[in-house]
């Protein structure tokens, strides 16, 4: 037998040779990012309109720390730079968002350290880290400076139906001691709180968008508020103030979707909401802190190996009868 | 809203199996097809389907006729193979695939008579039996990719099989040659059914179509309408919906158990043009030696749908569609789950159904960045896997988890590679996955 050679295409370049499948979705990690940030850009212009140029100068200052800590980690470990997928750009954007716009700014670049260095790169990197680090971030602050982490600036931009009182140094407004505020004003978010939270319609606008680009499902968000809001019933308060004020939305829309740090299957997301809407009402109505979000998250995020393997898909085919017949 | 939120809550509950939508790419599917004139050379390599490999039944300088046997093999799990031209043997010689296979192939340089060799008659089926005996020689074997041997199919326990499928779902993008056999043949295709219909026994047949052929679905419903045993399904058009467990769960409702067939759930599914095939030999006796293909890609001057002269060689093909540029990636089959070639002295064999040139599109390796544990891999795996967890179960060489997880299910349909926003080479690991699974138990048998 004649053993012909092997004779790529008449030319100097070889063809490709490439295992299936040839095509790829369009969607990458950098796109998805670039998503979220697109999504969190009218919470921003909000949080920019309702407390002044000061929110933008926090937000700027924890989006370059958190951009510049990444590239700086990867440069001292000497691995390619992984800033371009964009993902500490959200971690420095969602941490801003739970920062009052008064913070100092010393503070912004400490939290952003802890939420970029201590949670995220020392565990590996993006899709490695098992706490969400903007929760973390936010956490360590709160725990470290309580007083600057709770005094809000006065809203810049009132309805003219609410009456003006100095809300400087005002708890938030999940307070007891805090007043009630009209629907319309929780909407809008003219009211006090970290600089993301209040503005429900910008934080509602981003979930649309989130949800027509298909960066998440309306379950865990759904899921979240809907268990808050049961349970507020329940215990007879009043769910709409449960869910507009604080930073329920923002913590349910944007935080508790984190791919990383929550289950991998539909049913596992779900689970994990149940459990973030249970925990923020533990912490609500019977702790001692007003806010229960952030606390959830992390919690729900430790679990998810564990609800990870018991909530794993069966394969068709493998269901424990055998498969077969389901007419 | 309500349909939004049906098929969110579908995704819960687990009955209808999803895919993903990926864009369709079928330019060439309102082209009729054109026939490509002899080429220099056939080679037929001996090993074009499932099984065995068939030993070459013709020597050197030979004189072969269209339709004269070249390979065939003793062993149960084989297809015969014939000559698709008159002319000389020039050499048997081995061939390699880009794949890392080699095989034997018979090269025949065609004196351009086609003179039809005289064994050639259509065959005498009278009951079941006969028909399969006729179909084993006539070296048809499943057109859409697979090349399982068709008659070894058909050859199966049929008192449990009450669902006779035909699969015209065709869900590869790019590709239109079963969309092209469904427009131009529809009788041949009817012709082939009723008479497996009528000879089996089986009470039904059900074309399944995906619903971005309206044409084909229409035109199939109304000439069958006089069968009531023959009814058209009309398919969501998602990829993969034309892999056989996926088609079955989503028509029957069934799902094949695990290391199981279709036939142990109560039904047989063969490619819509495999059933055009045996339609069309029940008359004319000529064994399979053509083949419908689709011809595509952004290097392609004329794409369109090609019928071939089996054993072509894909570079012949290329020159006679013309070439806009010189190609950087050339696929045999779908864009999903063809196969790179390297060589365009290969051929066109019995189960490819597309070749596609590359000079832009798709030609680039994807940059693989970290895993962020999207889920999307999980969510779109029309087998409901965890590729993810198989990669990584895998990396360990995790015999215990990869059992668990079942990779072994895996029906190599690439969507986890597709959707993977971290490029990760999901399909591949799994596919890695799947045989070492296979080898370990194996031992794990023969140990015992």
């Amino acid at each position: 037998m004649e053993h012909l050679p092997i004779h790529p295409a008449e030319s100097a370049r070889p063809l490709v040779l490439l295992t299936a499948p040839q095509l790829r979705s369009s969607q990458t990690t950098q796109s998805i990012m670039r998503d979220v940030l697109i999504a969190l850009t009218p919470a921003l212009i909000a949080a920019t309109v309702i407390f002044g140029l000061r929110a933008a100068l926090v937000v700027l200052t924890a989006l370059v720390s958190c951009v510049g800590f990444e590239h700086l980690w990867c440069m001292l470990r000497r691995m390619p730079t992984t800033v371009s997928d964009l993902s500490a750009a959200v971690t420095g954007l969602l941490l801003a968002f739970n920062i009052p716009s008064t913070c100092p700014l010393y503070m912004v670049v400490l939290g952003s350290f802890v939420a970029i260095v201590m949670t995220k790169e020392l565990f590996g990197g993006i899709g490695c880290n098992f706490a969400n680090p903007a929760v973390v971030g936010r956490i360590f602050l709160a725990v470290t400076f309580p007083v600057a982490m709770t005094t809000f600036a006065p809203p810049r931009v009132t309805l003219p139906v609410a009456p003006i009182v100095d809300e400087v140094s005002s708890a938030t407004p999940l307070a007891p001691s805090a007043r009630a505020h009209s629907l319309m004003e929780l909407f809008l978010g003219t009211h006090t709180g970290v600089l993301g939270e209040t503005c429900a319609i910008a934080l509602l606008v981003g979930f649309v968008y989130l949800l027509v680009r298909r960066v998440i499902t309306w379950h865990v968000p759904v899921t979240y508020v809907g268990v808050v809001a049961l349970l507020s019933l329940l215990v007879g308060r009043d769910p709409l103030e449960q869910v507009l004020e604080g930073g329920l939305l923002l913590g349910a829309i944007y935080m508790a979707t984190d791919y990383t740090t929550t289950p991998a299957t539909l049913r596992g997301r779900i689970v994990f909401a149940v459990g973030c809407g249970l925990i923020t009402c533990l912490i609500r109505f019977w702790g001692n802190l007003n806010e229960g979000v952030a606390y959830s998250i992390l919690f729900m995020n430790l679990l998810v190996p564990h609800i990870d393997v018991l909530t794993r898909n069966v394969p068709v085919g493998g269901e424990r009868s055998g498969g077969g017949r389901h007419e | 809203m309500v349909r939004l939120l049906g098929g969110a809550l579908g995704r819960l509950r687990s009955v209808e199996l999803r895919g993903v939508r990926i864009p369709h790419n079928k330019a060439t599917a309102e082209l009729a097809t054109t026939r490509m004139p002899l080429p220099t050379q056939v080679i037929l390599p001996m090993h074009q389907h499932v099984g065995a490999s068939c030993v070459p039944q013709v020597k050197r300088r030979a004189h072969v006729d269209v339709g004269t046997l070249i390979g065939h093999s003793d062993a149960r799990m084989s297809a015969d193979i014939f000559s698709p031209v008159s002319g000389t043997v020039r050499e048997i010689r081995s061939i390699h695939y880009s794949d890392g296979r080699s095989d034997e192939a018979v090269v025949i340089v065609p004196d351009g008579e086609q003179t039809v060799d005289s064994a050639i008659c259509p065959p005498e089926v009278t009951d079941y039996a006969s028909l399969v005996e006729a179909v084993r020689h006539s070296g048809i074997v499943g057109l859409g990719g697979a090349g399982f041997p068709t008659w070894l199919k058909m050859d199966s326990d049929l008192s449990s099989i009450d669902c006779w499928l035909v699969n015209g779902a065709e869900c590869e993008p790019y590709l239109s040659s079963d969309y092209r056999e469904m427009v131009e043949n529809p009788q041949t295709i009817l012709h082939g059914i009723s008479t497996c219909l009528d000879l089996s026994g089986v009470p039904r047949s059900l074309i399944c179509i995906e619903d971005n052929k309206p044409k084909a679905i229409e035109l199939l419903r109304q000439m069958a309408a006089d069968d009531p045993r023959i009814d058209v399904f009309t398919l969501p058009a998602r990829y993969p919906q034309g892999a056989s467990r996926v088609i079955l769960r989503n028509v029957t409702g069934r799902s094949v158990p695990r290391g199981g067939h279709l036939t142990d759930v109560g039904a047989l599914l063969f490619n819509v043009t495999t059933m055009s095939e045996i339609g069309r030999f029940l008359q004319d006796g000529m064994p399979l030696t053509k083949r419908r293909i689709t011809v595509m890609g952004d290097a392609i001057e004329r794409p369109q749908n090609l019928e071939v002269f089996i054993g072509t060689p894909i570079g012949e093909t290329l020159e006679f569609c013309g070439l806009k540029e010189e190609p950087r990636k050339v696929v045999i089959g779908g864009p999903m789950m063809g196969i790179t070639q390297t060589e365009l002295d290969a051929p066109i064999t019995r189960p490819n159904s597309g070749l596609l040139a590359f000079a832009h599109d798709v030609v680039d390796r994807p940059q693989t960045t970290a895993c962020i544990r999207c889920g999307a891999c999980i969510d779109n795996c029309p087998m409901r896997l965890t590729p993810i967890s198989i990669q990584k179960a895998y990396q360990r060489r995790d015999v215990e988890d990869l059992d668990e997880l079942m990779a072994d299910l895996c029906v190599e349909c690439g969507t986890c590679s597709y959707v993977c926003p971290a490029k990760q080479p999901l399909a591949q690991s799994v596919r890695f996955a799947r045989s070492f699974l296979r080898a370990e138990q194996r031992k794990a048998r023969e140990r015992r």
